[in-house]
């Protein structure tokens, strides 16, 4: 332990004194804690060409899959601290699952240097749905309590929690099916097996053909789709999704942290990713290094207290 | 079309393809490197291509993993991706007793006809198959799990009660680590091992290639028999080999098509299916597991059929039909490209591009997987034990590393492979076990969702006898589970009626 201490601070020295100006001067390795093909890899692609094109290296993206993140993240203080060794994370899975049992982290463990973005929870049905608006839903669901079905990937996830929150704020009770991963979840949709889906504004730019939104949980409307209104025009305060951002292991220099922090704000900042980002329905969120921790804090609160209602807690 | 077949065969795409095909050869024979490795490891090249070029690089590498997986299959009982585990059954048996090449050059015909008849439903009837897809629900997948069950019988080779208790042990194994859809940990017994799940491909690997690799070391016979001088590509024979079990190839083809176009099945399915059909309807059944030669030929043509039906989820709906449509659809958004029916209708010019490039890649697995086949069986015949060995065993320890770049797979692969050596003195043999390993998962999301789905809506009778897809299936595990005594049945009646 002492050894590992002396090596981080040595490290540290040498670097605040030498790299941190000339960082990146090798190829930088991503790790996505999911399997490929996923949002969570396409976004990091997004990044990728990106990265390139701003800071000369290369971002190498791989892939640690297992246990929903939880091998990833579990493993993520042990990489080297090199500043050239980062981890994608996910809201609210690493503030969700260290809470249920122990999966090998904990949630103040993970050193975040930024969260990039999120894509935002909508409710989305076919386009042949009897439901117009949200109200029609609502209506439906109070005459028939638990008998409006809907897909939403996985349990303890944006989805799911978004199901148990909006649930309360409208006095409905509803069923949540849960199935592994969003296009699973789109398909259980749109071959009717369920009335409604617990999506994302993705869903509804990749299907755009076949499937209505009847509300985004956004702060504003989402610009690539003007006429869904947000649950808050409705009179609902959810603003919620899949939050993503990137990690370091908690001994990477602080000069390091801060220097990769402002990187990937700059790459937020281009209008050319924002254009690309808000075309796959995604939303940019800046949360740099200084913002992190009062950010975790605030959805922490949010997180545990709708899974605990919902049961997912105890 | 004439266009896009121009465009097909222009002569960057044929350097594509070709290129593609011997990557994904190459990649998908070493144990662990998957069809979707294969396909992600190359991503990053495809994003400076026009959108139809990405495609056909992206295919013909997806293609070339899926038929490269047969040669471990065959020449070390190690299926290299999950698509071949029913290679192994036939194929292994055929190399042991000499007939390594003539298996490989089967596998490669099956494979160039299974891609071929999955590339022209493709073509041809993709937007009313994607409705395959989404016909198929929870509880559809959920029986589709339990009729792969009963292929036990079909894999237990002899012994049902071992094989039995062979695939419960693998359905127990399925339910280590957080669980997919419940987020429930469960089994891990504390241990970060144990967290992640037990993955199906270490476990494939664990499996079938340690004891190969353990009965090498602790006996003194050859790996392979080798009784004569290599004799080419023994591709005449071939030819008549496919030609004489032709209706096996086609329906293992169609079967194949199908099961790929269900998103959650895969490639492990269809050849599993293929194969027990093929076993089924045969007339040498007996020789199924001993080397039959109809048995390599229905699981490679499935699985390279997986391929194109794949596609057509992928491409109609933007539901990709296996993991590694999941990867290039994940490529496709990148470039800009909607997928959906405006795809076939409006952008043709991408999609028939590609389809026609995607049958060319699978023509061109033709003369390259004959070379790379004779290449590889060539060397694993001459390599002295003492070289072949250890050079396995390193390729098995960093193929299931690179599978989720975790040491904890590595251990698990280990544990298993001598457990799995154990068992087999025991007489187990291992194939019931990855059966319930990859069954698992896929019964208990379909019943569990099923279940909510059915109580919420109070028709759980309803949810799982009422639905016809559903009926059909169960008819067909009660036929598959009645049909030996069925059999028996009616040839005691035929005899009586000779006798009287």
């Amino acid at each position: 332990m002492n050894k590992m201490a002396v090596a981080a601070f040595a490290l540290a020295a040498t670097f605040s004194m030498t790299s941190v100006a000339e960082y990146p001067e090798k190829s930088v390795n991503y790790v996505i804690p999911f399997g490929p093909g996923g949002e969570s890899d396409i976004t990091a692609r997004h990044q990728q060409s990106f990265f390139k094109g701003k800071f000369g290296q290369e971002l190498v993206i791989s892939y640690k899959p297992g246990g929903g993140g939880a091998v990833g993240w579990s493993q993520l203080n042990r990489m080297t601290p090199d500043g050239y060794n980062i981890m994608g994370i996910n809201l609210p899975h690493i503030i969700v699952k260290p809470q249920q049992k122990d999966v090998g982290f904990k949630t103040d463990e993970i050193v975040g240097v930024y969260i990039f973005h999120y894509t935002p929870d909508a409710i989305v049905v076919k386009n042949d749905s009897p439901f117009k608006t949200l109200q029609d839903l609502i209506d439906y669901a109070k005459a028939n309590p638990k008998k409006t079905t809907f897909s939403g990937s996985g349990k303890g996830t944006a989805n799911h929690l978004a199901q148990v929150r909006f649930d309360k704020m409208a006095g409905i009770q509803t069923t949540y099916v849960a199935f592994k991963g969003t296009g699973k979840a789109v398909t259980a949709l749109l071959g009717s097996q369920v009335k409604a889906e617990w999506g994302y504004t993705s869903v509804g730019a990749k299907h755009a053909d076949k499937v209505r939104m009847l509300a985004v949980a956004m702060d504003e409307r989402h610009p690539k789709f003007p006429e869904v209104p947000t649950f808050k025009e409705l009179g609902f305060d959810l603003v919620s999704g899949a939050y993503r951002g990137i990690a370091v292991p908690k001994d990477t220099p602080k000069a390091l942290q801060q220097k990769l922090s402002d990187m990937i704000g700059k790459i937020n900042a281009d209008p050319a990713f924002k254009a690309k980002m808000e075309n796959d329905g995604m939303a940019l969120l800046d949360i740099d290094k200084a913002a992190y921790p009062a950010f975790i804090d605030k959805m922490t609160d949010v997180y545990l207290n709708a899974a605990r209602e919902g049961g997912i807690l105890q | 079309m004439i266009e896009y077949l121009l465009q097909a065969l222009t002569p960057f795409h044929i350097a594509l393809a070709l290129g593609g095909v011997i990557a994904g050869t190459v990649i998908g024979s070493l144990p662990g490197l998957t069809a979707t490795m294969a396909v992600a490891v190359l991503v990053p090249i495809t994003f400076t291509m026009p959108p139809a070029s990405a495609l056909i690089l992206l295919g013909a590498i997806y293609t070339g993993a899926i038929y490269g997986g047969a040669y471990a299959a065959i020449l070390l009982n190690t299926p290299g991706t999950p698509s071949a585990i029913a290679t192994t059954f036939d194929g292994f048996p055929m190399a042991k007793r000499g007939d390594g090449d003539l298996a490989v050059t089967l596998a490669c015909l099956a494979s160039v006809v299974g891609g071929l008849v999955g590339a022209l439903f493709l073509l041809l009837l993709a937007p009313p198959l994607a409705d395959v897809a989404l016909a198929f629900g929870s509880v559809e997948y959920f029986w589709l799990a339990i009729f792969g069950l009963t292929l036990i019988a079909a894999l237990s080779k002899g012994n049902l009660l071992k094989g039995l208790i062979g695939a419960c042990l693998g359905l127990l194994l399925s339910t280590v680590g957080v669980a997919e859809i419940s987020a429930d940990v469960r089994f891990t017994f504390g241990s970060e091992v144990l967290l992640g799940g037990i993955d199906v491909v270490s476990a494939l690997i664990g499996l079938y290639c340690i004891p190969v690799l353990m009965d090498l070391v602790a006996t003194s016979d050859k790996h392979l028999k080798v009784t004569h001088a290599p004799r080419g590509f023994r591709l005449l024979e071939s030819l008549k080999i496919s030609w004489r079990y032709k209706f096996n190839l086609v329906r293992s083809s169609v079967i194949g098509t199908l099961v790929g176009i269900l998103p959650g099945a895969g490639g492990s399915i269809a050849g599993l299916v293929s194969y027990s059909e093929a076993r089924r309807t045969s007339k040498n059944q007996g020789e199924f597991g001993k080397g039959a030669p109809e048995g390599v030929q229905a699981t490679e043509s499935a699985n390279n059929a997986t391929v194109g039906g794949g596609f057509i989820p992928t491409l109609v709906l933007g539901i990709p039909g296996t993991p590694p449509d999941a990867v290039i659809l994940g490529a496709l958004l990148i470039q800009g490209v909607r997928t959906g029916p405006n795809l076939f209708t409006g952008e043709g010019s991408i999609v028939y591009t590609f389809i026609f490039g995607l049958i060319l890649a699978t023509l061109l697995m033709l003369p390259t997987g004959l070379l790379i086949g004779r290449y590889a069986y060539r060397t694993i015949i001459t390599v002295p034990k003492a070289m072949l060995v250890p050079t396995v065993a390193f390729m098995t320890i960093i193929g299931t590393y690179a599978i989720r770049n975790s040491i904890s797979d590595v251990i698990i692969m280990i544990v298993l492979g001598v457990f799995a050596w154990i068992l087999n003195r025991a007489g187990y043999s291992p194939s019931p076990i990855v059966l319930g390993l990859i069954l698992g998962t896929i019964a208990e999301q379909g019943f569990v969702q099923a279940w909510t789905i059915g109580s919420a809506t109070e028709d759980l009778m309803g949810m799982f006898f009422g639905r016809p897809i559903s009926i059909a299936i169960v008819l067909f595990i009660v036929f598959t589970l009645s049909y030996p005594m069925l059999k028996a049945y009616l040839v005691r009646r035929k005899e009586k009626s000779h006798v009287a």
